[in-house]
């Protein structure tokens, strides 16, 4: 017969267990969501030599904490005081063949997990050479991704969105100016910091085709959670195609309406530039705008590519994006007198005239 | 001509006394202020942090609401990224180190059978500075902006000048000064509590015969008096080129930013076995009461803590894995992060052993220390699973991170702080927290706790980066966020039950029994509280554990005998802490406060640019330790 | 001032209040072991500017440029003041002498004499700043001006609390509140005093003495 105590303790024992077990099995759900950000869906080379290192040791880990989870909890029950039970138990001080047991032990699996680790650590960081690697320098801005691809026969800026041929390894530089950042895409690379002064380099391949996303991942001021970014890894040949269309500059009409219309007005072009070649490359505080309607999204990858989202950005990019202080960021331009349709106006140019095919967005037709 | 009477009248006449005089209260509003009793600074080190702890979980609290679903806008960017500065800020330096500084502060001393701390009125400093730094820090909230650059404030972000608006608002400066400041108080306390442990051991308490705690304590004090000096220099030099454009970090006059992180993690990784080893410590002391035998492998627990306190001064670059280090000293750190998991490993097989055979009572106390060998285990092994460089590629500055230092600081720490409290309530006030509370308490607490951070774990691997105000849809992570924001309020009702049980104890508890627990060490062979000098005599020590030696005995299979009560095992019985007494204890003092008062005015004229204010606070400083180091340590009141 | 906690017993009334000093586990005095136990983390503090100026010396040359140690530096300057510093430790030690002996005379002009040779390094010091400054060496110039202001500055610092301390114990002395049982206040100023003056060895040699290629 239990007395109340005991059933209370047994009922939330019973309460304790199966909220583990809910907790446990909600946060396992096999490998996770599909949510392009991932790092146990290993879509590239260096992930899924990563993945081959943790998958043992995360069970490895598992166990053993299962198994001290468990001997805490027998030791608690089995040697707990039994009313009426005046025996006193023996006054163990010490025991040296355990203690040399339980040092040696850890020590030798510690030892076992050393050899893989130190081998990877040194695999990782080779840096790829030949004709098949792609250089891409990444400059980390406050707060979005600068790309400048840099082999010959490319030399093309673009911001955000970076493409990718798939199988070929990509050896990115990376790059700042101004506060510490980390380029991070989980399902196809570790990550790298990004520090002023410090060039740092990343390989990232992918094996398949697809969209992987990333994000900053080191505290790099108010706009850190709005500093993502996204590759997108292509067959060759829609990678050449790219490569080409981002080559193809604007049309010198283009460009002279956007001076003109919408810069002398506003002051776009002294942040932003709408050429992006290498040789012909103008402000590179922004962003740089002269494909900037093929992207899938925009504003360090924050929001879909629409026109009403443009529009909101161009009307009031702070009011999107909080920037805090920081000193020559995009102005909130409503507060300079910028209407809604002007604002529309100039998502429109962006949306439409930058696209190489502007059929694609369906507010361009 | 006088009589004798008239005369005796004479040396009786009451002598005025100026507000300059030394204080003599021992009791009462003001005797707070001005003491110089280890016991009394103890409980005020303890109540301030233990409000602090309060502050930084509301913190917390307005975290989770904000990332309970994606897209919150609960909290706005500027104020989530201050919020979460001052969190991590509070409970590291507000609250970890100084509890840490009040169980070392009321339990050294009576551990080892002294009247007092080496230094009282340095004691009383200390506490001054860490309440006056507390004060300092949290005022920058209404003074031009909270602290927003992370509790760690990686150069160039906190090092650029206010000018170019990297980070809005002058938190930075208020976290740099405001860290240096907290700074000089640990010092002044590692300084009083080595020395203490050292040299004021009462006779025959060889080093060895110490309570497990006393030796954790000077591991730590060592580690604060040699973490301290380089988080100095950094946050100088971060000051220095925040306000006087100086180049230490200034990547385009060659400065590196990754000296700051060097700097700042040769402290920081010393400084998580600083806040950690206290809660080791005090587990190490309540296993044996509640198991009944004592510590098993007291030797080998000892040297494990001096060896984690060695090792750990050659971790720190895995702070810094993805920082572009190279493979070498990626490689090289590594393996010396696993190395120090061996001691670690092994003082938790001890504990087991400990309890293991024994005669277990599963009282509050026990509960959380059980807790804490769980939940720290499980800290470790992420933390072995971060040392890992390649995985660590991936689990850097995520959620996985954050689930590691909270399982082990607040799962193993706070857990053991808990449990602390409930053990050595009785000692401090003379009552007994209530069971039936403490047991809701710690279920409640270990329900929250793990559902807050277990999910962490996973959120990390699906790509959840740290320090991000909000979250997209879509992402898959709104379910877990939101059941660790749960997990956060059933926290936070275990705590709200934990005051209730203190407030209820302190205003109706019955007194407690003498040695509520049966428990071993020297302190509880006082009353409960202890009278202000400790021990009416010295205690001559024979043995470790000596209170529990003076009790029992062991038959030839090593069982307990009980021996019959002495007069080297009676606890004294109560008194009034006004009684007269002939022990010289060192007198009340308000030179501390003002000594310590300099240091905020310095720090506002630092941070005001305000050079005038500068002087000033020196001035305090400079007049107040001149008239400290010429006053006695003990007046004569009579 | 020496600590005094008495362990007489309550039970025995008729034992004298006379303090006396507490007899310590180590055999060193508490006071003695927190100063040595405060050098020891001071070590450290100076030892990261030293490490910080190591680590940034000669890379002006591939960033701002600017001004650079041999350019800048009076070495024979410097090599005088430093002496006059040195000389202070030997005036320190002379005083502690005196007080010991119960020569409180001499010991007024000997800690006088190490607190006027404090301030002529200082002196010094506050030349050399200004002769800098005036050469277009600012904290912000470059990284030799970064470091060098730095440490040296910190360490005039520690100095001029130290000159402050000495002058303290004279002043002390004159109002014959500084007998000879109190010399272990001069004791643990010395040991003050002589730290900053090795730390300002180290200094000397890493900035002044070891050539930059």
């Amino acid at each position: 017969m239990l007395d109340r105590m005991q059933r209370l303790r047994r009922g939330a024992l019973t309460g304790v267990g199966a909220a583990a077990a809910i907790v446990l099995l909600a946060s396992c759900g096999a490998t996770g969501p599909d949510n392009e950000q991932n790092s146990l869906h290993p879509a590239g080379s260096a992930d899924h030599t990563i993945m081959n290192l943790f998958t043992p040791f995360f069970w490895i880990a598992v166990v053993i904490g299962v198994a001290v989870l468990a001997m805490t909890v027998f030791v608690a029950l089995r040697f707990r005081a039994k009313p009426g039970d005046d025996r006193e138990p023996v006054q163990v001080h010490g025991n040296t063949v355990l203690e040399i047991s339980w040092t040696i032990v850890p020590a030798l699996l510690l030892a076992i997990m050393a050899v893989p680790t130190v081998a990877t650590i040194f695999s990782l960081a080779k840096i790829p050479t030949g004709p098949n690697v792609v250089h891409v320098h990444v400059d980390a801005r406050q707060w979005f991704w600068q790309y400048e691809y840099t082999d010959k026969g490319t030399d093309f800026y673009t911001a955000n969105e970076l493409h990718i041929p798939v199988g070929q390894p990509i050896v990115l530089t990376l790059t700042s100016s101004n506060v510490i950042h980390s380029f991070w895409v989980p399902e196809l690379a570790g990550k790298k910091d990004v520090v002023p002064g410090h060039p740092n380099t990343l390989t990232i391949e992918a094996d398949k085709p697809g969209t992987y996303l990333g994000q900053c991942a080191q505290y790099c001021g108010i706009s850190h959670a709005n500093m993502r970014l996204r590759v997108i890894a292509q067959s060759k040949a829609d990678y050449d195609t790219w490569v080409a269309q981002q080559q193809t500059q604007l049309s010198a009409a283009k460009v002279t309406q956007f001076t003109t219309q919408i810069s002398n007005q506003w002051g776009c072009l002294s942040c932003h530039s709408v050429t992006n070649l290498a040789s012909n490359i103008g402000v590179t505080i922004g962003p740089n705008l002269t494909h900037v309607g093929d992207r899938e999204a925009f504003a360090g990858d924050i929001y879909p590519m629409t026109l009403t989202n443009l529009t909101k950005w161009v009307y009031d990019a702070p009011g999107r994006k909080p920037h805090g202080d920081l000193v020559g960021w995009m102005p909130d331009f409503s507060s300079r007198g910028m209407t809604m349709t002007q604002a529309q106006q100039i998502a429109k140019f962006l949306l439409c005239e930058t696209a190489t095919d502007p059929n694609s967005h369906p507010e361009c037709r | 001509m006088t009589t004798v009477e008239d005369a005796s009248a004479l040396f009786q006449a009451p002598v005025k006394r100026s507000i300059l005089d030394r204080p003599r209260a021992t009791t009462g509003a003001w005797s707070w202020v001005t003491t110089v009793d280890h016991k009394k600074i103890a409980i005020m080190y303890g109540t301030t942090a233990m409000f602090f702890f309060l502050v930084g979980g509301i913190e917390a609290l307005m975290l989770r609401i904000q990332l309970a679903q994606p897209n919150g806008t609960f909290l706005s960017a500027a104020r989530y990224n201050e919020f979460f500065t001052m969190h991590g800020t509070t409970m590291i330096f507000l609250m970890g180190m100084p509890l840490a500084a009040a169980f070392g502060n009321y339990f050294i001393p009576l551990m080892i059978g002294a009247r007092d701390v080496a230094f009282p009125r340095l004691n009383m400093f200390g506490f001054w500075v860490f309440l006056f730094g507390g004060i300092f820090l949290y005022s920058s909230f209404v003074l031009g902006g909270a602290p927003d650059g992370g509790w760690f404030g990686y150069a160039p972000l906190t090092s650029t000048p206010l000018s170019q608006g990297f980070l809005p608002g002058r938190g930075a400066d208020f976290w740099a000064v405001g860290l240096i400041m907290l700074g000089i108080g640990s010092v002044a306390t590692a300084i009083n509590f080595i020395v203490t442990a050292l040299n004021m051991r009462a006779p025959g308490m060889t080093m060895m015969k110490m309570p497990v705690f006393v030796w954790m304590m000077i591991v730590v004090a060592f580690l604060t008096l040699f973490a301290m000096p380089p988080l100095t220099a950094a946050l100088i030099q971060v000051f220095m080129d925040r306000n006087f454009h100086t180049n230490f970090f200034n990547a385009a006059a060659g400065g590196d930013p990754l000296l700051y992180q060097n700097l700042f993690w040769i402290f920081g990784h010393p400084e998580v076995y600083i806040l950690i080893l206290p809660g080791m410590a005090m587990v190490s002391e309540i296993l044996p009461v509640f198991s009944r035998k004592p510590l098993f492998g007291y030797s080998v627990v000892v040297f494990s803590g001096i060896a984690i306190g060695l090792l750990g001064w050659g971790v720190w670059a895995h702070h810094m894995f993805v920082s572009g280090i190279g493979p070498v000293a990626q490689a090289a750190f590594s393996l010396s992060t696993m190395l120090i998991a061996i001691p670690t490993g092994v003082k938790i097989f001890n504990w087991l052993a400990t309890v293991w055979g024994g005669k277990v009572r599963l009282a509050t106390p026990m509960l959380f220390a059980l807790g804490f060998i769980a939940q720290f285990t499980i800290g470790g092994l992420s933390g072995v699973m971060n040392s890992i460089v390649p995985s660590d590629t991936q689990q850097n500055d995520t959620y996985f991170v954050v689930a590691h230092f909270h399982y082990v600081l607040f799962g193993g720490l706070v857990f053991a702080i808990f449990g602390a409290i409930y053990y050595w309530f009785p000692k401090i006030s003379g009552k007994m927290l209530s069971e039936y509370m403490g047991k809701w308490n710690f279920w409640l607490m270990v329900v929250g706790f793990n559902l807050t951070f277990f999910p962490m774990h996973f959120l990390g691997f699906e790509g959840e980066p740290r320090r991000t105000y909000t979250y997209p849809s879509g992402m898959g992570w709104g379910t877990l966020n939101l059941m660790s924001t749960i997990g956060a309020f059933i926290i936070a009702v275990s705590v709200l039950v934990f005051l209730v049980n203190v407030i209820f104890t302190i205003r109706r508890g019955e007194l407690a029994p003498e040695d509520p627990w049966d428990a071993r060490t020297l302190e509880w062979l006082t009353s409960s509280p202890p009278p202000p000098y400790n021990f009416a005599e010295v205690p001559i020590v024979e043995a470790r554990d000596e209170f529990w030696h003076r009790k029992y005995t062991e038959d030839d299979e090593g069982r307990l005998v009980k021996l019959a009560p002495s007069a080297a095992s009676t606890i004294p019985a109560r008194r009034d802490p006004n009684e007269p007494h002939h022990i010289h204890m060192p007198s009340p003092s308000y030179w501390p406060f003002v000594l310590a008062l300099g240091l905020p005015i310095m720090g506002y004229g630092f941070v005001f640019k305000l050079y005038w204010l500068i002087g000033i606070g020196a001035l305090i400083t400079f007049f107040g330790l001149n008239a400290l180091t010429t006053e006695p340590a003990t007046e004569e009141s009579h | 001032m020496a600590q005094t906690v008495v362990a007489t017993s309550e039970t025995d009334p008729v034992v004298p209040h006379t303090p006396q000093p507490l007899q310590t586990n180590t055999g060193v005095s508490n006071n003695k072991l927190a100063i040595w136990l405060f050098i020891s983390s001071e070590s450290l503090f100076f030892g990261a500017f030293i490490a910080t100026y190591f680590l940034y010396r000669g890379r002006d040359a591939q960033f701002l440029k600017g001004p650079t140690p041999s350019s800048t530096l009076n070495i024979p300057f410097t090599s005088v003041t430093s002496f006059v510093l040195l000389m202070s430790s030997l005036t320190m030690v002379l005083a502690l002498a005196a007080i010991r002996r119960g020569d409180h005379r001499r010991f007024r002009i000997w800690i006088l004499a190490t607190a006027i040779f404090g301030m002529t390094f200082i002196s010094g010091q506050v030349y050399e700043f200004t002769e800098f400054y005036r050469e277009g060496v600012h904290l912000g110039t470059n990284l030799f001006g970064t470091t060098f202001f730095v440490l040296t500055g910190l360490h005039g610092a520690h100095v001029t609390i130290g000159i402050v301390w000495l002058l303290t114990l004279y002043g002390r002395s004159m109002q014959g509140k500084l007998g000879t049982d109190k010399s272990e206040a001069v004791e643990i100023a010395g040991l003050y005093w002589h730290f900053v003056d090795v730390v300002w060895i180290f200094i000397f040699t890493a900035v002044y003495l070891i050539p930059q290629h």
